[in-house]
């Protein structure tokens, strides 16, 4: 099942006033990933994959490593606004789009400011809004290896979770994370995770083709918060991955490729 | 010298299973106050409001308080309160908050009210500490720990601002922003109540004190790494351009005295029992990893000597519940707890003076398991022997405190030196 044959470059561009880390590979249309909030995990099988019909694109957050934070992004309404502005000055307009966990309440805001700038939206365990039922998983009451290991349904039967959770992270993993929680911390530390008005202004989305996906036994963003997006989007459909936790991309990586592959056909 | 009367004040009930030996385990965060007793609480705020009456009433400079939320080791969660009490029943001695914690105001005008009313009503006792907090308090208040530098800066900018600046003022800041401050009370001491930092692990508190002239606490540290660390505070005192001595800096530690030998071992001993400060000094509490680590609340890299010392003190960050993080008998071993009798106990605080050289200390003590009579018993003997003692030695070793040597100008502060130039007249 290993994917050898992508070549991923990595490179650093000076856009919206900050040195941006940017990841790309493949070849085709672009397709944007927004990552999570734990940032790069290393090279994912789901990623290879995509990048065989795509050419992916990866940027690093500011804040998180390596890309430096910018001191005047307060939350995550400011870091949509700077995305949208670096987004531009990239050349990327009119993409598509995969935003997880925390990258998906970015792609969310993003979507809500500029519904143009997106083709086709893929919003994976998002969070951003309310649960109507449940709470947000708190994170930060958490270390970094408990926190990953709440994203997964069945890490024993996940062939990559020893990948983004080692038993042993290395000194810089565990830097990384550190650094990624603490900008984590400053776009969702309160209200948790979410902006009381998104609900709202999502129904800008009404002409962007949007796929909602979520692991139905997700315990870090409930499912009704999965709902209340498909709810607030008009047109948009919900796809619940069975036996699968926050990551369906890692945990179920085969029924999530299927449905990145039908949707972004 | 400056000596000073602290206890945490415990949440002591044996009766409920979670403190003791024998107790359930307990980590940070994870008691429910489901178990409060309220008759229990009544009673030990009352009793911990009755010492520190006392404390006065044997010569204690100063009462100190401190404040923690959301855990059993710290009944002060509105240390304010307890000081407005004392404002008005002591009448001597200053009242030290060591302190508030800045970063989890969100109004900070309203603690600006409050420190000026006390102040009033003590007719300028108040020493104004800040402290940045513990991850418990930015958790209990929701305060967001990457910014909790930030907010500790410039909470302290504008409440000195308040104190000084005749209002109405507009204060449009990062964190704080307000139109119209014009509070209708102002501090009783001139031109502001004194502010001194108490702290234990990060090297940017320390050096924002010395640069700004602030007296310096160091709380229940090991003696080695205190001292390395005060001679930080001094080295950057000297490249700020003046010289700081004693009257900058304090050391807090337990001191526990008793009428034999033998009982002041078995009442020390209940300095590591009961529901005391697991987190600070490694008694039978668990720390909870996340809440050491909550991201951002310190640099991650520039931390004090005294940093490392105390993570192993608290059991590091994998603590197991029940476990001391240091033993007793080390703990008495190497001076972080001092007991016995007045004869036997002047000599060993003799040994810190020499070693730490600080113009403040505080004595810790009727903490963890400790009674009532525990801690009067103690009170008594150290207000007829031990602090009479105590400030002969500090006057043969040099040990003027902040109110003897201005901290800030390095001016002479006592009676005599003010009335010199008029002694001529």
């Amino acid at each position: 099942m290993a994917s050898t044959s992508v070549a991923w470059t990595e490179e650093t561009r000076s856009v919206a006033g900050v040195d941006l880390h940017l990841r790309k590979g493949g070849s085709g249309a672009p397709l944007l990933i927004l990552n999570d909030e734990f940032g790069h995990l290393g090279t994912l099988r789901y990623q290879d994959e995509l990048a065989r019909q795509h050419t992916v694109y990866i940027p690093t957050h500011p804040g998180f490593v390596p890309t430096p934070r910018l001191d005047w992004i307060m939350n995550m309404r400011d870091l949509a606004g700077w995305y949208l502005m670096a987004l531009e000055e990239l050349g990327l307009t009119s993409v598509n789009a995969i935003g997880f966990s925390i990258g998906g309440w970015l792609a969310a805001e993003m979507a809500t400011m500029s519904p143009g700038q997106f083709n086709k939206l893929a919003l994976v365990g998002a969070m951003g809004v309310q649960p109507p039922e449940g709470y947000i998983y708190d994170m930060f009451l958490n270390v970094p290896g408990h926190c990953i290991a709440a994203c997964f349904h069945e890490p024993e039967a996940t062939p990559e979770f020893q990948d983004v959770c080692p038993d042993q992270p290395s000194p810089e993993q565990a830097q990384a994370w550190e650094i990624a929680r603490e900008e984590a911390c400053r776009l969702g530390w309160k209200p948790y995770m979410y902006y009381p008005g998104l609900p709202n202004l999502l129904k800008r989305l009404k002409d962007l083709p949007t796929m909602i996906v979520w692991g139905g036994e997700d315990e870090v963003v409930p499912i009704s918060a999965g709902q209340l997006y498909h709810q607030s989007i008009p047109g948009s459909r919900l796809e619940v991955l069975a036996d699968c936790g926050h990551m369906p991309q890692v945990e179920k990586t085969e029924e999530f490729l299927a449905l990145m592959r039908q949707f972004l056909a | 010298m400056f000596i000073g009367y602290f206890t945490e004040r415990p949440y002591q009930d044996p009766g409920s299973g979670y403190f003791g030996a024998t107790g359930k385990p307990i980590m940070d965060l994870t008691v429910s106050n489901e178990i409060y007793d309220a008759k229990l609480g009544a009673e030990l705020y009352n009793r911990y409001l009755d010492e520190k009456m006392y404390a006065e009433e044997m010569g204690f400079d100063g009462l100190m308080l401190n404040e923690h939320h959301g855990t059993p080791f710290c009944m002060g969660g509105a240390m304010n309160v307890e000081a407005s009490i004392l404002a008005r029943m002591t009448n001597r001695a200053k009242i030290v908050l060591l302190g508030n914690i800045l970063p989890i105001w969100d109004d900070p005008l309203w603690l600006v009210e409050q420190l000026s009313m006390i102040d009033m009503i003590s007719r300028g006792r108040l020493v104004s500490g800040w402290v940045r907090g513990t991850g418990r308090e930015s958790v209990a208040h929701n305060s967001p720990p990457p910014y909790n530098w930030e907010r500790f800066q410039e909470a302290h900018e504008f409440v000195v601002k308040a104190w000084t600046t005749p209002g109405p003022f507009r204060w449009e800041g990062k964190h704080f922003q307000y139109r119209h401050v014009n509070p209708w009370v102002r501090p009783y001491q001139e031109p502001h109540p004194p502010i001194w930092l108490p702290g234990v692990v990060s090297r940017d508190s320390l050096m924002w004190a010395a640069e700004k002239r602030i007296p310096y606490i160091m709380l229940a540290t090991e003696m080695e790494p205190t001292k390395l660390a005060f001679q930080l505070y001094h080295d950057t005192a000297a490249e700020h351009g003046y010289e700081s001595g004693p009257q900058n800096i304090g050391y807090l530690w337990k001191v526990h005295v008793d009428e034999t030998e033998e009982l002041a071992e078995q009442t020390a001993r209940k300095y590591v029992q009961g529901p005391s400060n697991p987190f600070l000094a490694g008694n039978e509490g668990t720390v909870n990893p996340a809440l050491v680590n909550l991201p951002g609340l310190t640099s991650r890299t520039r931390v004090l000597p005294t940093q490392a010392v105390a993570t192993a003190a608290r059991g590091g960050t994998g603590g197991v519940a029940g476990v001391l993080g240091r033993p007793f008998e080390q703990q008495v071993e190497d001076y972080t707890i001092i007991t016995g009798t007045p004869d036997s106990v002047i000599p060993k605080i003799r040994h810190v003076l020499e070693y730490i050289r600080p113009g403040s200390i505080f004595f810790w003590d009727g903490d963890g398991a400790m009674t009532h009579d525990d801690a009067m018993r103690s009170l008594r003997l150290m207000g007829q022997e031990v602090i009479p003692a105590v400030k002969e030695i500090a006057k043969e070793l040099e040990l003027p405190g902040p109110f003897e040597v201005d901290p800030a100008t390095g001016k002479d502060l006592t009676a005599e030196a003010v009335a010199t130039p008029t002694a001529d007249d």
